[in-house]
Formats: structure tokens, sequence, C-alpha cells
């Protein structure tokens, strides 16, 4: 019966992945960007909501309401005041500015917060929970974070699809020139879609906080979750971040079940054998 | 093409440089005689990114494989020396050429695998490879496992007979090595891979084009390099006697280091990487003591480089004087024009 607890609780730990492979695979649909800090952004989330909640003292589930729009604003700053210089047809400057800016943040984060391992505490919800049978139960905290997952990947569909923002998205992700001619600003649509991609990353942070504990160094095993997460599910696909998260996830707990020590490796091998023998990811279409 | 146009290398520039090259290397060869142990050893560290940074150029800067992986070769070459010299008694001495065989024959593999990404994504892709390799060294017991272990006395006594005999042959080993790989990296730049590789620099389309064979050529800098890299691997972890996981693939060390070496060095030109490498260590060896800070420095001056100048330090001086240090760029010179002043230059420029 462990087994199945183990798959259960890998699909859970999933939509946590799914959540780091959202903002990627968004800004990466969107602009070709690769964004090397983007692990380390999830801590700085998680930091940020460490102050929120040590200063006004709420839940951290809470802190959300302020973690979303500090981020979003720091997404859209970035985009504007940096990473719109290095878009172009060379992949080196974005690739490389974005590496220099995760020495830059873990380093900071460092200097500011110390080494010291932290967590957040979230209260009562954390141990709250239900056993399906005797040997799988399942804790609320990490039924809620998969819900918040399939919500906000649900609601980047609908956004994507449905509304005008969503558009100028699309249409800058297939034609940033014409989409200018067109009358967009695209340097504002690729600085909203930063913001938004980073608003995901706070949700991610703030989750990753409370499950479990992070420092400065954790950022760039985050960043190699979500990448693979977005390889496993399918680079062009929305719900194969979803796929790809849970996918991992569910590989994570089987290694982990075997032997301790194969929890990560085990998603690498995934990640690679996926790789090898499907390189468009399971809902990807196209090849690149 | 008429018969007045003739292709030169060298420049007034590059025939100084070369004379200047020649001063220099008699110079460092000489370095037992008046550095001392530390200088020795801070030149040692110098040899071993120049070498990585080097690498790194003709993957990156030519080839357009923008790795985050390579800490995955220096690890493989340290591990295959210290496995040979523990379970096998070999030399580490024979276990560095033994190490860039096995690195460049374990390339292919990962190649098949991380060549199917394009772009960025095979930067991230090599990087889980390396984390392969990591988690796996972590799991081998008889080579210590996670904590790692250290090279047999017997043969560390048996490289040298004292401390300072040692470190007078690990000093001549990086030297020497740091020598040939420049060298092969001339020769190659000098030959027709050396043309297939710069005009793929300047633009991948126009070189296919023209009849290069990209995706070969890709591969053989990816394996070549790999072959280096982990002979540069073996020959750190002989000089430090000590090997763990986290040391051997370390990402900070062998790879952010050294894409920041050649970032600010000037990524795409053969002097990019040496003259990044002195800048890195005048920086280290004046600013390490802030620790983060410093670190924080490093970041913050590789993202100022990348959006101010993106050809880096070398670039920026080379583009104002018609410099270059090697004869390496190919002109092409009419007669009749500019006789005695600047001659026309093609395929002497990076891509803009």
């Amino acid at each position: 019966m462990h087994w199945v607890n183990a798959v259960v609780q890998g699909v859970l730990v999933g939509g946590l992945y799914a959540l780091f492979a959202a903002g990627l695979s968004l800004i990466f649909g969107i602009m070709r960007l690769v964004n090397i800090a983007h692990g380390d952004l999830i801590v700085l989330a998680a930091y940020v909501a460490l102050v929120v909640t040590g200063t006004l003292g709420i839940n951290p589930l809470l802190s959300l309401v302020v973690v979303v729009p500090v981020m979003a604003a720091i997404g859209y700053g970035l985009q504007r005041g940096l990473l719109n210089r290095t878009l172009g047809d060379d992949i080196l400057p974005p690739l490389l500015v974005t590496f220099g800016l995760s020495v830059f943040l873990q380093n900071g984060l460092l200097e500011v917060f110390s080494a010291d391992s932290r967590r957040l505490q979230a209260g009562r919800i954390e141990v709250a929970g239900f056993a399906l049978n005797a040997g799988v139960s399942v804790g609320a905290l990490p039924l809620l974070q998969f819900a918040a997952a399939v919500a906000v990947i649900g609601g980047l569909h609908v956004l994507f699809y449905r509304t005008a923002l969503g558009r100028s998205f699309r249409a800058v992700s297939d034609d940033p020139e014409v989409a200018q001619l067109m009358g967009l600003n695209t340097r504002h649509v690729f600085a909203l879609a930063m913001a938004l991609s980073l608003a995901i990353v706070a949700v991610a942070g703030v989750f990753l906080a409370v499950r479990t504990n992070f420092d400065p160094a954790t950022g760039p095993a985050r960043l190699i979750f979500g990448f693979e997460a977005v390889i496993i599910g399918g680079l062009s696909s929305l719900w194969g971040t979803l796929v790809g998260g849970v996918l991992l996830g569910v590989v994570q707990a089987i290694g982990a079940e075997i032997n301790p020590g194969w929890q990560v490796l085990a998603g690498h091998v995934a990640f690679l054998a996926v790789l090898a023998v499907r390189p468009q990811g399971l809902l990807g279409r196209a090849r690149r | 093409m008429s018969a007045a146009m003739r292709v030169t290398r060298s420049t007034n520039a590059s025939r100084a440089g070369l004379v200047g090259v020649v001063l220099v290397l008699v110079a460092l060869a000489l370095a037992p005689l008046w550095a001392g142990r530390d200088g020795m050893r801070l030149l040692i560290d110098a040899y071993v990114y120049v070498v990585l940074a080097s690498l790194w150029n003709l993957l990156a800067g030519y080839a357009g494989l923008v790795s985050i992986g390579q800490q995955a070769f220096v690890g493989l070459g340290g591990y295959t020396m210290f496995a040979l010299a523990v379970l096998g008694g070999v030399n580490p001495l024979l276990g560095i050429p033994l190490a860039g065989v096995v690195a460049g024959v374990m390339a292919l593999p990962v190649a098949a695998v991380t060549f199917r990404l394009r772009g960025a994504y095979f930067a991230i892709g090599s990087w889980v490879v390396a984390e392969v390799f990591r988690l796996l060294a972590a799991q081998v017991s008889v080579l210590g496992g996670g904590s790692g272990g250290s090279l047999p006395v017997g043969l560390i006594t048996a490289l040298a007979r004292s401390r300072a005999a040692r470190e007078h042959l690990m000093y001549a080993l990086a030297l020497g090595l740091m020598v040939a790989i420049l060298a092969a990296i001339v020769v190659l730049l000098r030959s027709r891979w050396g043309l297939a590789l710069t005009a793929m620099r300047d633009n991948e389309v126009a070189a296919r084009s023209n009849g290069v064979d990209v995706e070969r050529t890709k591969l053989v800098v990816f394996v070549v390099t790999a072959a280096c890299t982990g002979m540069a691997g073996a020959l750190v972890f002989v000089q430090r006697l000590r090997i763990s996981p986290d040391a051997a693939f370390s990402v900070n060390d062998w790879t952010a280091l050294v894409i920041f070496i050649t970032v600010i060095g000037g990524i795409g030109r053969f002097e990019g990487p040496i003259v990044g490498t002195a800048l890195f260590f005048v920086l280290r060896e004046t600013l390490s003591d802030l620790g983060s800070v410093y670190q924080m420095l490093l970041g913050l001056v590789a993202i100022v480089v990348m959006v101010y100048a993106r050809r880096g330090l070398w670039g920026v001086l080379a583009e104002r004087s018609d410099l270059q240090l090697l004869p390496l760029h190919r002109r092409v010179r009419v007669a009749g024009f500019g006789r005695g002043g600047a001659p026309r230059e093609t395929q002497s420029r990076p891509a803009p």
C-alpha cells in the first residue's frame, strides 16, 4: 500500500513542480527567453513571504495578497529595465544576463538572510488531512497546493484564449514586429508577461516555503525541476506543464521509495528518457 | 575572384603579439625561480581557468553550444583519474590523458540526448546531465560516496620525492596543458574547421548554405572540448589530492566562473578568455574578502558587460585598434586598395 501512497504524494508534489514550470514555460512561449534565474526568483518570493509574515504576523497563505503583487512589480521592472535590452536573434545575451542575475540574487539573499535554512509555518492546516484508506492519507496543504496549480494553469488557459491581453501575448509570440505594427507596445507586453510569470513564481514560492526548508542556494534545483516538467510535458503546451510536473513528482516519489538517494536522480533519468524517446514531450506537437 | 586578391592573417599587431607571447611564455616557464609557492599555486589556478574558458569559448562563442554543464566533464575527468588510481593503482599522471579519453567517449551519448534541445534549452539540459553525473558519483561507495576521498599516499609519493618537487611538477604540467590546448585551438581556428567555426559564429544559416556541415562540426567541437575539459579536471584533482562529488561537479567553480571570465574578456574571440582570466584574478585577489558581496559584484559585472559591451573587454579594444594577439583573423587584401593602410576585411568581425 505504501507504493500507492508514494504515487498519491508524488502527484500532489507534482502540482508544485507544475507551478515552477508554468512561469518558465509562459515567458519562453511569449518571448523565447529562458530565465536561468527562475529558481532563484522562486526562492526570493519565499523570502518576501518570510518578511511579510514576520512583519504583519499573518498566515503564509494570506501573505500571497502582498507577495503576488510585489513579485509581479519586480517582474515588470526587471523586464522593462533589463531583460528587454537582451532580446534579439542572439540567444547568448538573455541567457548570460539571467545567469548573472541568478548569481546576484543567490548571493544577495545570502548577504541579507544568511545561509540558515528557513521555513514558513502555516498553522493548523499543515497537519490537517484525511485518510483515503488504511495506508493512504492526503494532507490538506498538498491538496490545496495541487488545486492552486490546476487553478493557475486553468486561469492561464482562459487568459490566453479568452482575453485581449491573451491575444496580445499570442500576437507578440507569433511575430513581435507585426504585432508592433498593429499598435501593440511589445516592450510593455513583454513586461506584463514577466509580471505574470513572477506572479505565478510568488504562488510557487509561498507553497515551497510552507512545504519544505529553503535557503539562498536552493534556487537552481527549483529551476531544474521546473525545466524538466516543461520538457516532459511538452514545450508548446500549458496543460503539459501540469502533466510533466505530476509525472516528475511521481517518478521522484517512486525513486525515493526504492532508495532515498535516488529521489532526484530518478527525476533526471525520466527527463533524459523522455528526451531520448519523445523529444517533443508527452503533450507536445511539433518538433523544435 | 581576381589574382590581385590574397588572404592574409597577420597584421603588425599580431606580429608584435607573437613576439610578446613568446616572451611571456619564457617568463612563465621560469616562474619556479621568481614566483614562490603561493604565486605558483595562483598561476596553476589561472592556467586551469584559461583552459576551461578557452574551451567553453570554442563551444559557446563559436559553435553556438551554450553549455551550463561543462562541470560534467571536469568531474568525470577527475573521477576517472581518481578511480584508476584507487582501484587500479594507476599513476595519476597517466590518469590525466586517460581521463581525457573517457570524457571524450562519454561526450557522445551526452550529445545524443542533449543535442535534441536547442539554444537555451540545451544549456539547462546539459546542466541536468552534469547533475546526474554528480548524483551517480555520490552513489559509488568504493570512491567515497557523497563525501569523496583522497588519493592513496603511495601514489602521491611516487609522483615526486618532496612536496616542493611535486609542486614544481604540477606547475610544469599545468603550464604544459595550457600551452598545448591553446596551441591546439590556434591550429584548429586556422584550419578548414576553424573557417567553418568562424562562419558558424557569424551566421549559422549562411554557414550552412555555404556547405558547412553544422551538426557534424558541433558534435566534433563538443567531443573535443569534453576530452580537453576532462584532462583539465583530472589535473585539478591530481593537484588537490582529494575529490568529492560536490567539488568535482560544482556548477559555480567550473561553469559560472568560466562563463564570467569568457564574457568579461570577450566571447567569440581567441584572446577573450585569456584577458578575462587576468581580469578575474585581479578582481578575486582584491575583492574576495568581501565574500558574498564579491560574488554579487561578479554577477553584476557580467550583466553590465553583456548589456553594454557584448564583445567584452578584448572585443572593445580589438575593435577600436585592429588588435589581435595571434594571426587568426582572415583578411582579404586587394591590390591597389588602401596600400599601406588598413586592408579591407572579411570574416573578421563577430556578428553584431
